[in-house]
């Protein structure tokens, strides 16, 4: 019996996802675990295996399609069955729920509405984004696999009686759960899967948004895209003015989508302090002069030791607003915002305490390698507990930073600056090293004499920077 | 601890309680010169006497009468059904007599009596000989029912049940006569209405009674190869029921199926799955599920007849599904 296959789930925000490549043909057959395509996330690039066996009959998408999470891609099932039915259902999943999302020539000039995703000259700047399938799942002869099968808006949530009371637990809204029971029931797998990945609190926030009812709105756009950062009021700009508009990738979405929650919901509250860096670019000297030629240790990576021993002295900075508690972690996982092309992405040292500068250096240097290249895998790049973010390299003096949801604190870490410093002993002003770091509290869990007090611990740290090998 | 034969602990039970109470007799056809159909009885007419060990003509309403009769007066009868398919001729006794003296004497008389022989489906004896009727007895107050699996428990609960004040129906499993056992060489009760787990497990609870119990075990065995983890949970006793063994386990593991050789349609497990669905209701994770015979006559061909029964892998299926693993 053929079937619809669906768009899996691969990072744990995903919502679509650009099919980038396929890699089988038509008629191959396959069996459970084969890689069957490659597909652009909103965090990297994530191999799709196939979880059942049989002949790739039909794709129903492109490479380089923009693919709603669910929404059928291929169909499955014995070579030569007559799959006429199926290639029809899929396709009126794929149209049914609204009309095309192609610009319309008269759009071309931004009003206050989103506009159609379109370049100023009339082209389609991407593929047509497409309609998620919602409203049923994908039809197929075994609902209960684990093909997701996204809610549709308003519809009711589906979940066991279970995974409503853990959901109740965890403070978990199960509207942004994917169910992978039959129909899309969400189980208790489902609940414990988002629950793992602390990332879907900012993520959940940003789809509990995206479901709100917008009657005045009418463009189909606007409803099925990540629509915050699209959603956001433009002033029509001065008609002599000319422009072009880039269509956002998946990437730059969700950090528009996220960021915007976490800078508006978060209540942020900012530390800063300057700390003496001439110990520890001393300290940083002699650990490269003994390493030669086997590495290297930034000052970044002994930030990242800092702050992680740090949270080590003062745990309560370690945690995570969660709805009716605070979630204190047991482990030190430190995220490492690392800049791409057209984005970010925030890799993830774990047990960054219990690790020596030296592998935390190396791990670093391969993440953030790979991370250019889209290479992370999702488990690289979830799980933070508290991030740090350094511009010092760009000459940055200091900055503030933007919490990366659900942690509750995030360093923002300037450049190491020569600057006049007085010697007490002597009563004499001399050239020293300074570096303004910047703590963002979410004042739920933080509050300042608390963050107060980690800053203090972080800055002894630097300032004692033998302490880091201790 | 010896390992004795399912048929040997219940055979050690009567003799036991004869022994202790000269007030325990047994009834039954051929259950005394032919030492039992099934060979449970055997020896007990040498020890007891013709006084203790009688044998009935093929009237299964008369001498299931004159077992209640008896009760009513003080003695404690065992009346062996040769199989629970001949019982047939004798519910309305058994319902209508011994389940409702005790209250419709308004407490004068008690009918302490065991009615007991092999239950469920056997082997190759066709429609009217392979059949379960513990649903039937299970749904009359004023009994008590109880299925043992295993030697151990066959003793300890038939023991209790010969002392036991009211009617109790004691249905063995007729293909677990020659299943052995680790059975106490001293003496030991084991009360009825309590549940026993025999396999402890975190991810699905398996609800089963008698020969049913066992199917479960292997199926167990096959699902821990792949990391499942059964709970087996033997009833032991289905009237009184102890919901409460039940309900814990459930509320472990978020899921329960329910085994038995049973017809589908109002089958016991069907009270137990209201029950789990009424007490557990946060913390399912899936429908309470069953696996039954299917909804038909035993047929006598070999292969049909393994076909309708619950096989290992309708059970491993079910786990499966509610686990959503499939």
């Amino acid at each position: 019996m053929a079937q619809i296959i669906g768009l899996p789930k691969l990072s744990p925000t995903m919502e679509e996802g650009v099919l980038v490549r396929w890699t089988k043909k038509e008629g191959d057959k396959v069996s459970p675990g084969d890689l069957i395509a490659e597909v652009e996330t909103d965090k990297a690039n994530m191999d799709f295996n196939i979880e059942d066996e049989g002949v790739l009959l039909k794709f129903l998408v492109k490479e380089g399609d923009t693919v709603k999470l669910g929404a059928p891609v291929m169909i499955l099932g014995k070579a030569g069955e007559d799959i006429s039915e199926l290639t029809a259902q899929a396709s009126s999943v794929d149209a049914a729920p609204a009309p095309s999302p192609a610009p319309k020539p008269e759009r071309s000039a931004p009003t206050t509405k989103p506009p159609p995703i379109a370049a100023k000259d009339g082209k389609p700047a991407s593929q047509p984004i497409q309609k998620p399938a919602a409203v049923t799942a994908p039809p197929t002869e075994k609902p209960a696999s684990a093909r997701p099968a996204p809610k549709s808006e308003g519809a009711r949530v589906l979940a066991s009686p279970l995974a409503k009371s853990m959901a109740i637990e965890l403070g978990i809204d199960l509207r942004n759960v994917t169910g992978t029971g039959p129909g899309g029931r969400i189980v208790e797998r489902d609940v414990k899967a988002a629950s793992e990945d602390g990332q879907e609190l900012g993520a959940d926030r940003a789809q509990a948004a995206d479901r709100k009812p917008e009657r005045d709105d009418d463009d189909v756009d606007a409803k099925t895209t990540q629509a915050i950062a699209i959603r956001t009021p433009r002033q029509p700009p001065d008609p002599d003015t000319e422009y072009t508009d880039v269509t956002a990738s998946n990437m730059r979405k969700r950090i528009a989508v996220r960021l915007t929650e976490a800078k508006r919901d978060i209540p942020h509250f900012y530390l800063q302090r300057q700390v003496d860096a001439a110990p520890l670019l001393a300290f940083r000297g002699r650990l490269n002069e003994l390493l030669g030629d086997r590495g290297k240790v930034s000052v970044n990576d002994l930030v990242i030791k800092a702050a992680a021993l740090a949270l080590r002295r003062v745990p309560d900075c370690n945690a995570a607003w969660v709805g009716e508690a605070i979630r204190k972690f047991h482990q030190v996982h430190i995220g490492v915002a690392v800049a791409i092309e057209d984005g970010l992405v925030t890799p993830v040292i774990r047990n960054a305490d219990q690790k020596g500068i030296g592998s935390i250096a190396a791990e670093v240097r391969d993440l953030a390698e790979r991370a250019k290249h889209k290479g992370l895998k999702s488990h690289e790049i979830t799980g933070s507990t508290f991030t740090i973010s350094n511009l010092g390299m760009f000459g940055i003096e200091r900055f503030t930073a933007i919490l990366n949801p659900p942690e509750a604190g995030i360093l923002a870490v300037g450049a190491v600056m020569d600057a006049p410093v007085i010697d007490l002993e002597h009563g004499t002003v001399v050239a020293g090293k300074r570096m303004t770091v910047s703590m963002s509290c979410d004042h739920r869990v933080i509050d300042g004499a608390l963050g107060a007090k980690w800053l203090q611990a972080f800055a002894e740290l630097i300032e004692k920077p033998e302490l880091l090998a201790l | 601890m010896a390992i004795i034969s399912y048929r040997e602990a219940l055979n050690q039970a009567m003799r036991e309680e004869m022994e202790r109470d000269e007030n325990v007799f047994i009834m039954g056809e051929e259950v005394g010169y032919y030492n039992g159909a099934y060979k449970v009885t055997q020896g007990l007419l040498q020890r007891f006497s013709e006084r203790r060990v009688i044998d009935a003509p093929i009237a299964e309403m008369g001498f299931a009468g004159i077992g209640i009769g008896a009760a009513m007066v003080g003695l404690r009868p065992i009346i062996e059904f040769m199989t629970w398919n001949f019982s047939l001729v004798a519910i309305d006794q058994i319902v209508n007599n011994a389940a409702k003296l005790y209250q419709m004497s308004g407490g004068q008389y008690n009918v302490p009596i065991v009615f007991r022989g092999p239950g469920g489906p056997a082997v190759q004896v066709s429609s009217q000989h392979s059949q379960s009727f513990e649903s039937y007895y299970a749904h009359v107050p004023g009994l008590k029912v109880v299925m043992p699996s295993t030697a151990y428990d066959a003793k300890g609960l038939l023991k209790t049940a010969i002392r036991d004040n009211n009617p109790v129906v004691f249905i063995e499993g007729e293909t677990l006569y020659n299943s052995t056992w680790e059975v106490p060489e001293t003496e030991y009760l084991i009360p009825i209405g309590k549940s026993d787990v025999k396999r402890e497990g975190k991810d699905i609870t398996l609800i089963a009674w008698s020969k049913m119990v066992w199917t479960c075990m292997d199926a167990a065995k096959v699902l821990a190869d792949e990391g499942i983890e059964c709970e087996v949970v033997d009833l032991r006793t289905l009237r009184p029921l102890d919901i409460d063994t039940v309900a814990d386990s459930v509320k472990k593991t978020g899921r329960a199926v329910i085994v038995e050789v049973g017809w589908p349609v109002a089958g016991f497990g069907a009270e137990v799955a209201y029950q789990v669905q009424k007490l557990c209701m946060d913390y399912l994770d899936a429908p309470v599920d069953r696996v039954t015979s299917d909804d038909v006559p035993m047929p006598y061909a070999k292969n049909l007849e393994d076909e309708v029964q619950p096989q290992i892998k309708d059970v491993v299926a079910a786990v499966k599904r509610a686990l959503y693993l499939e």
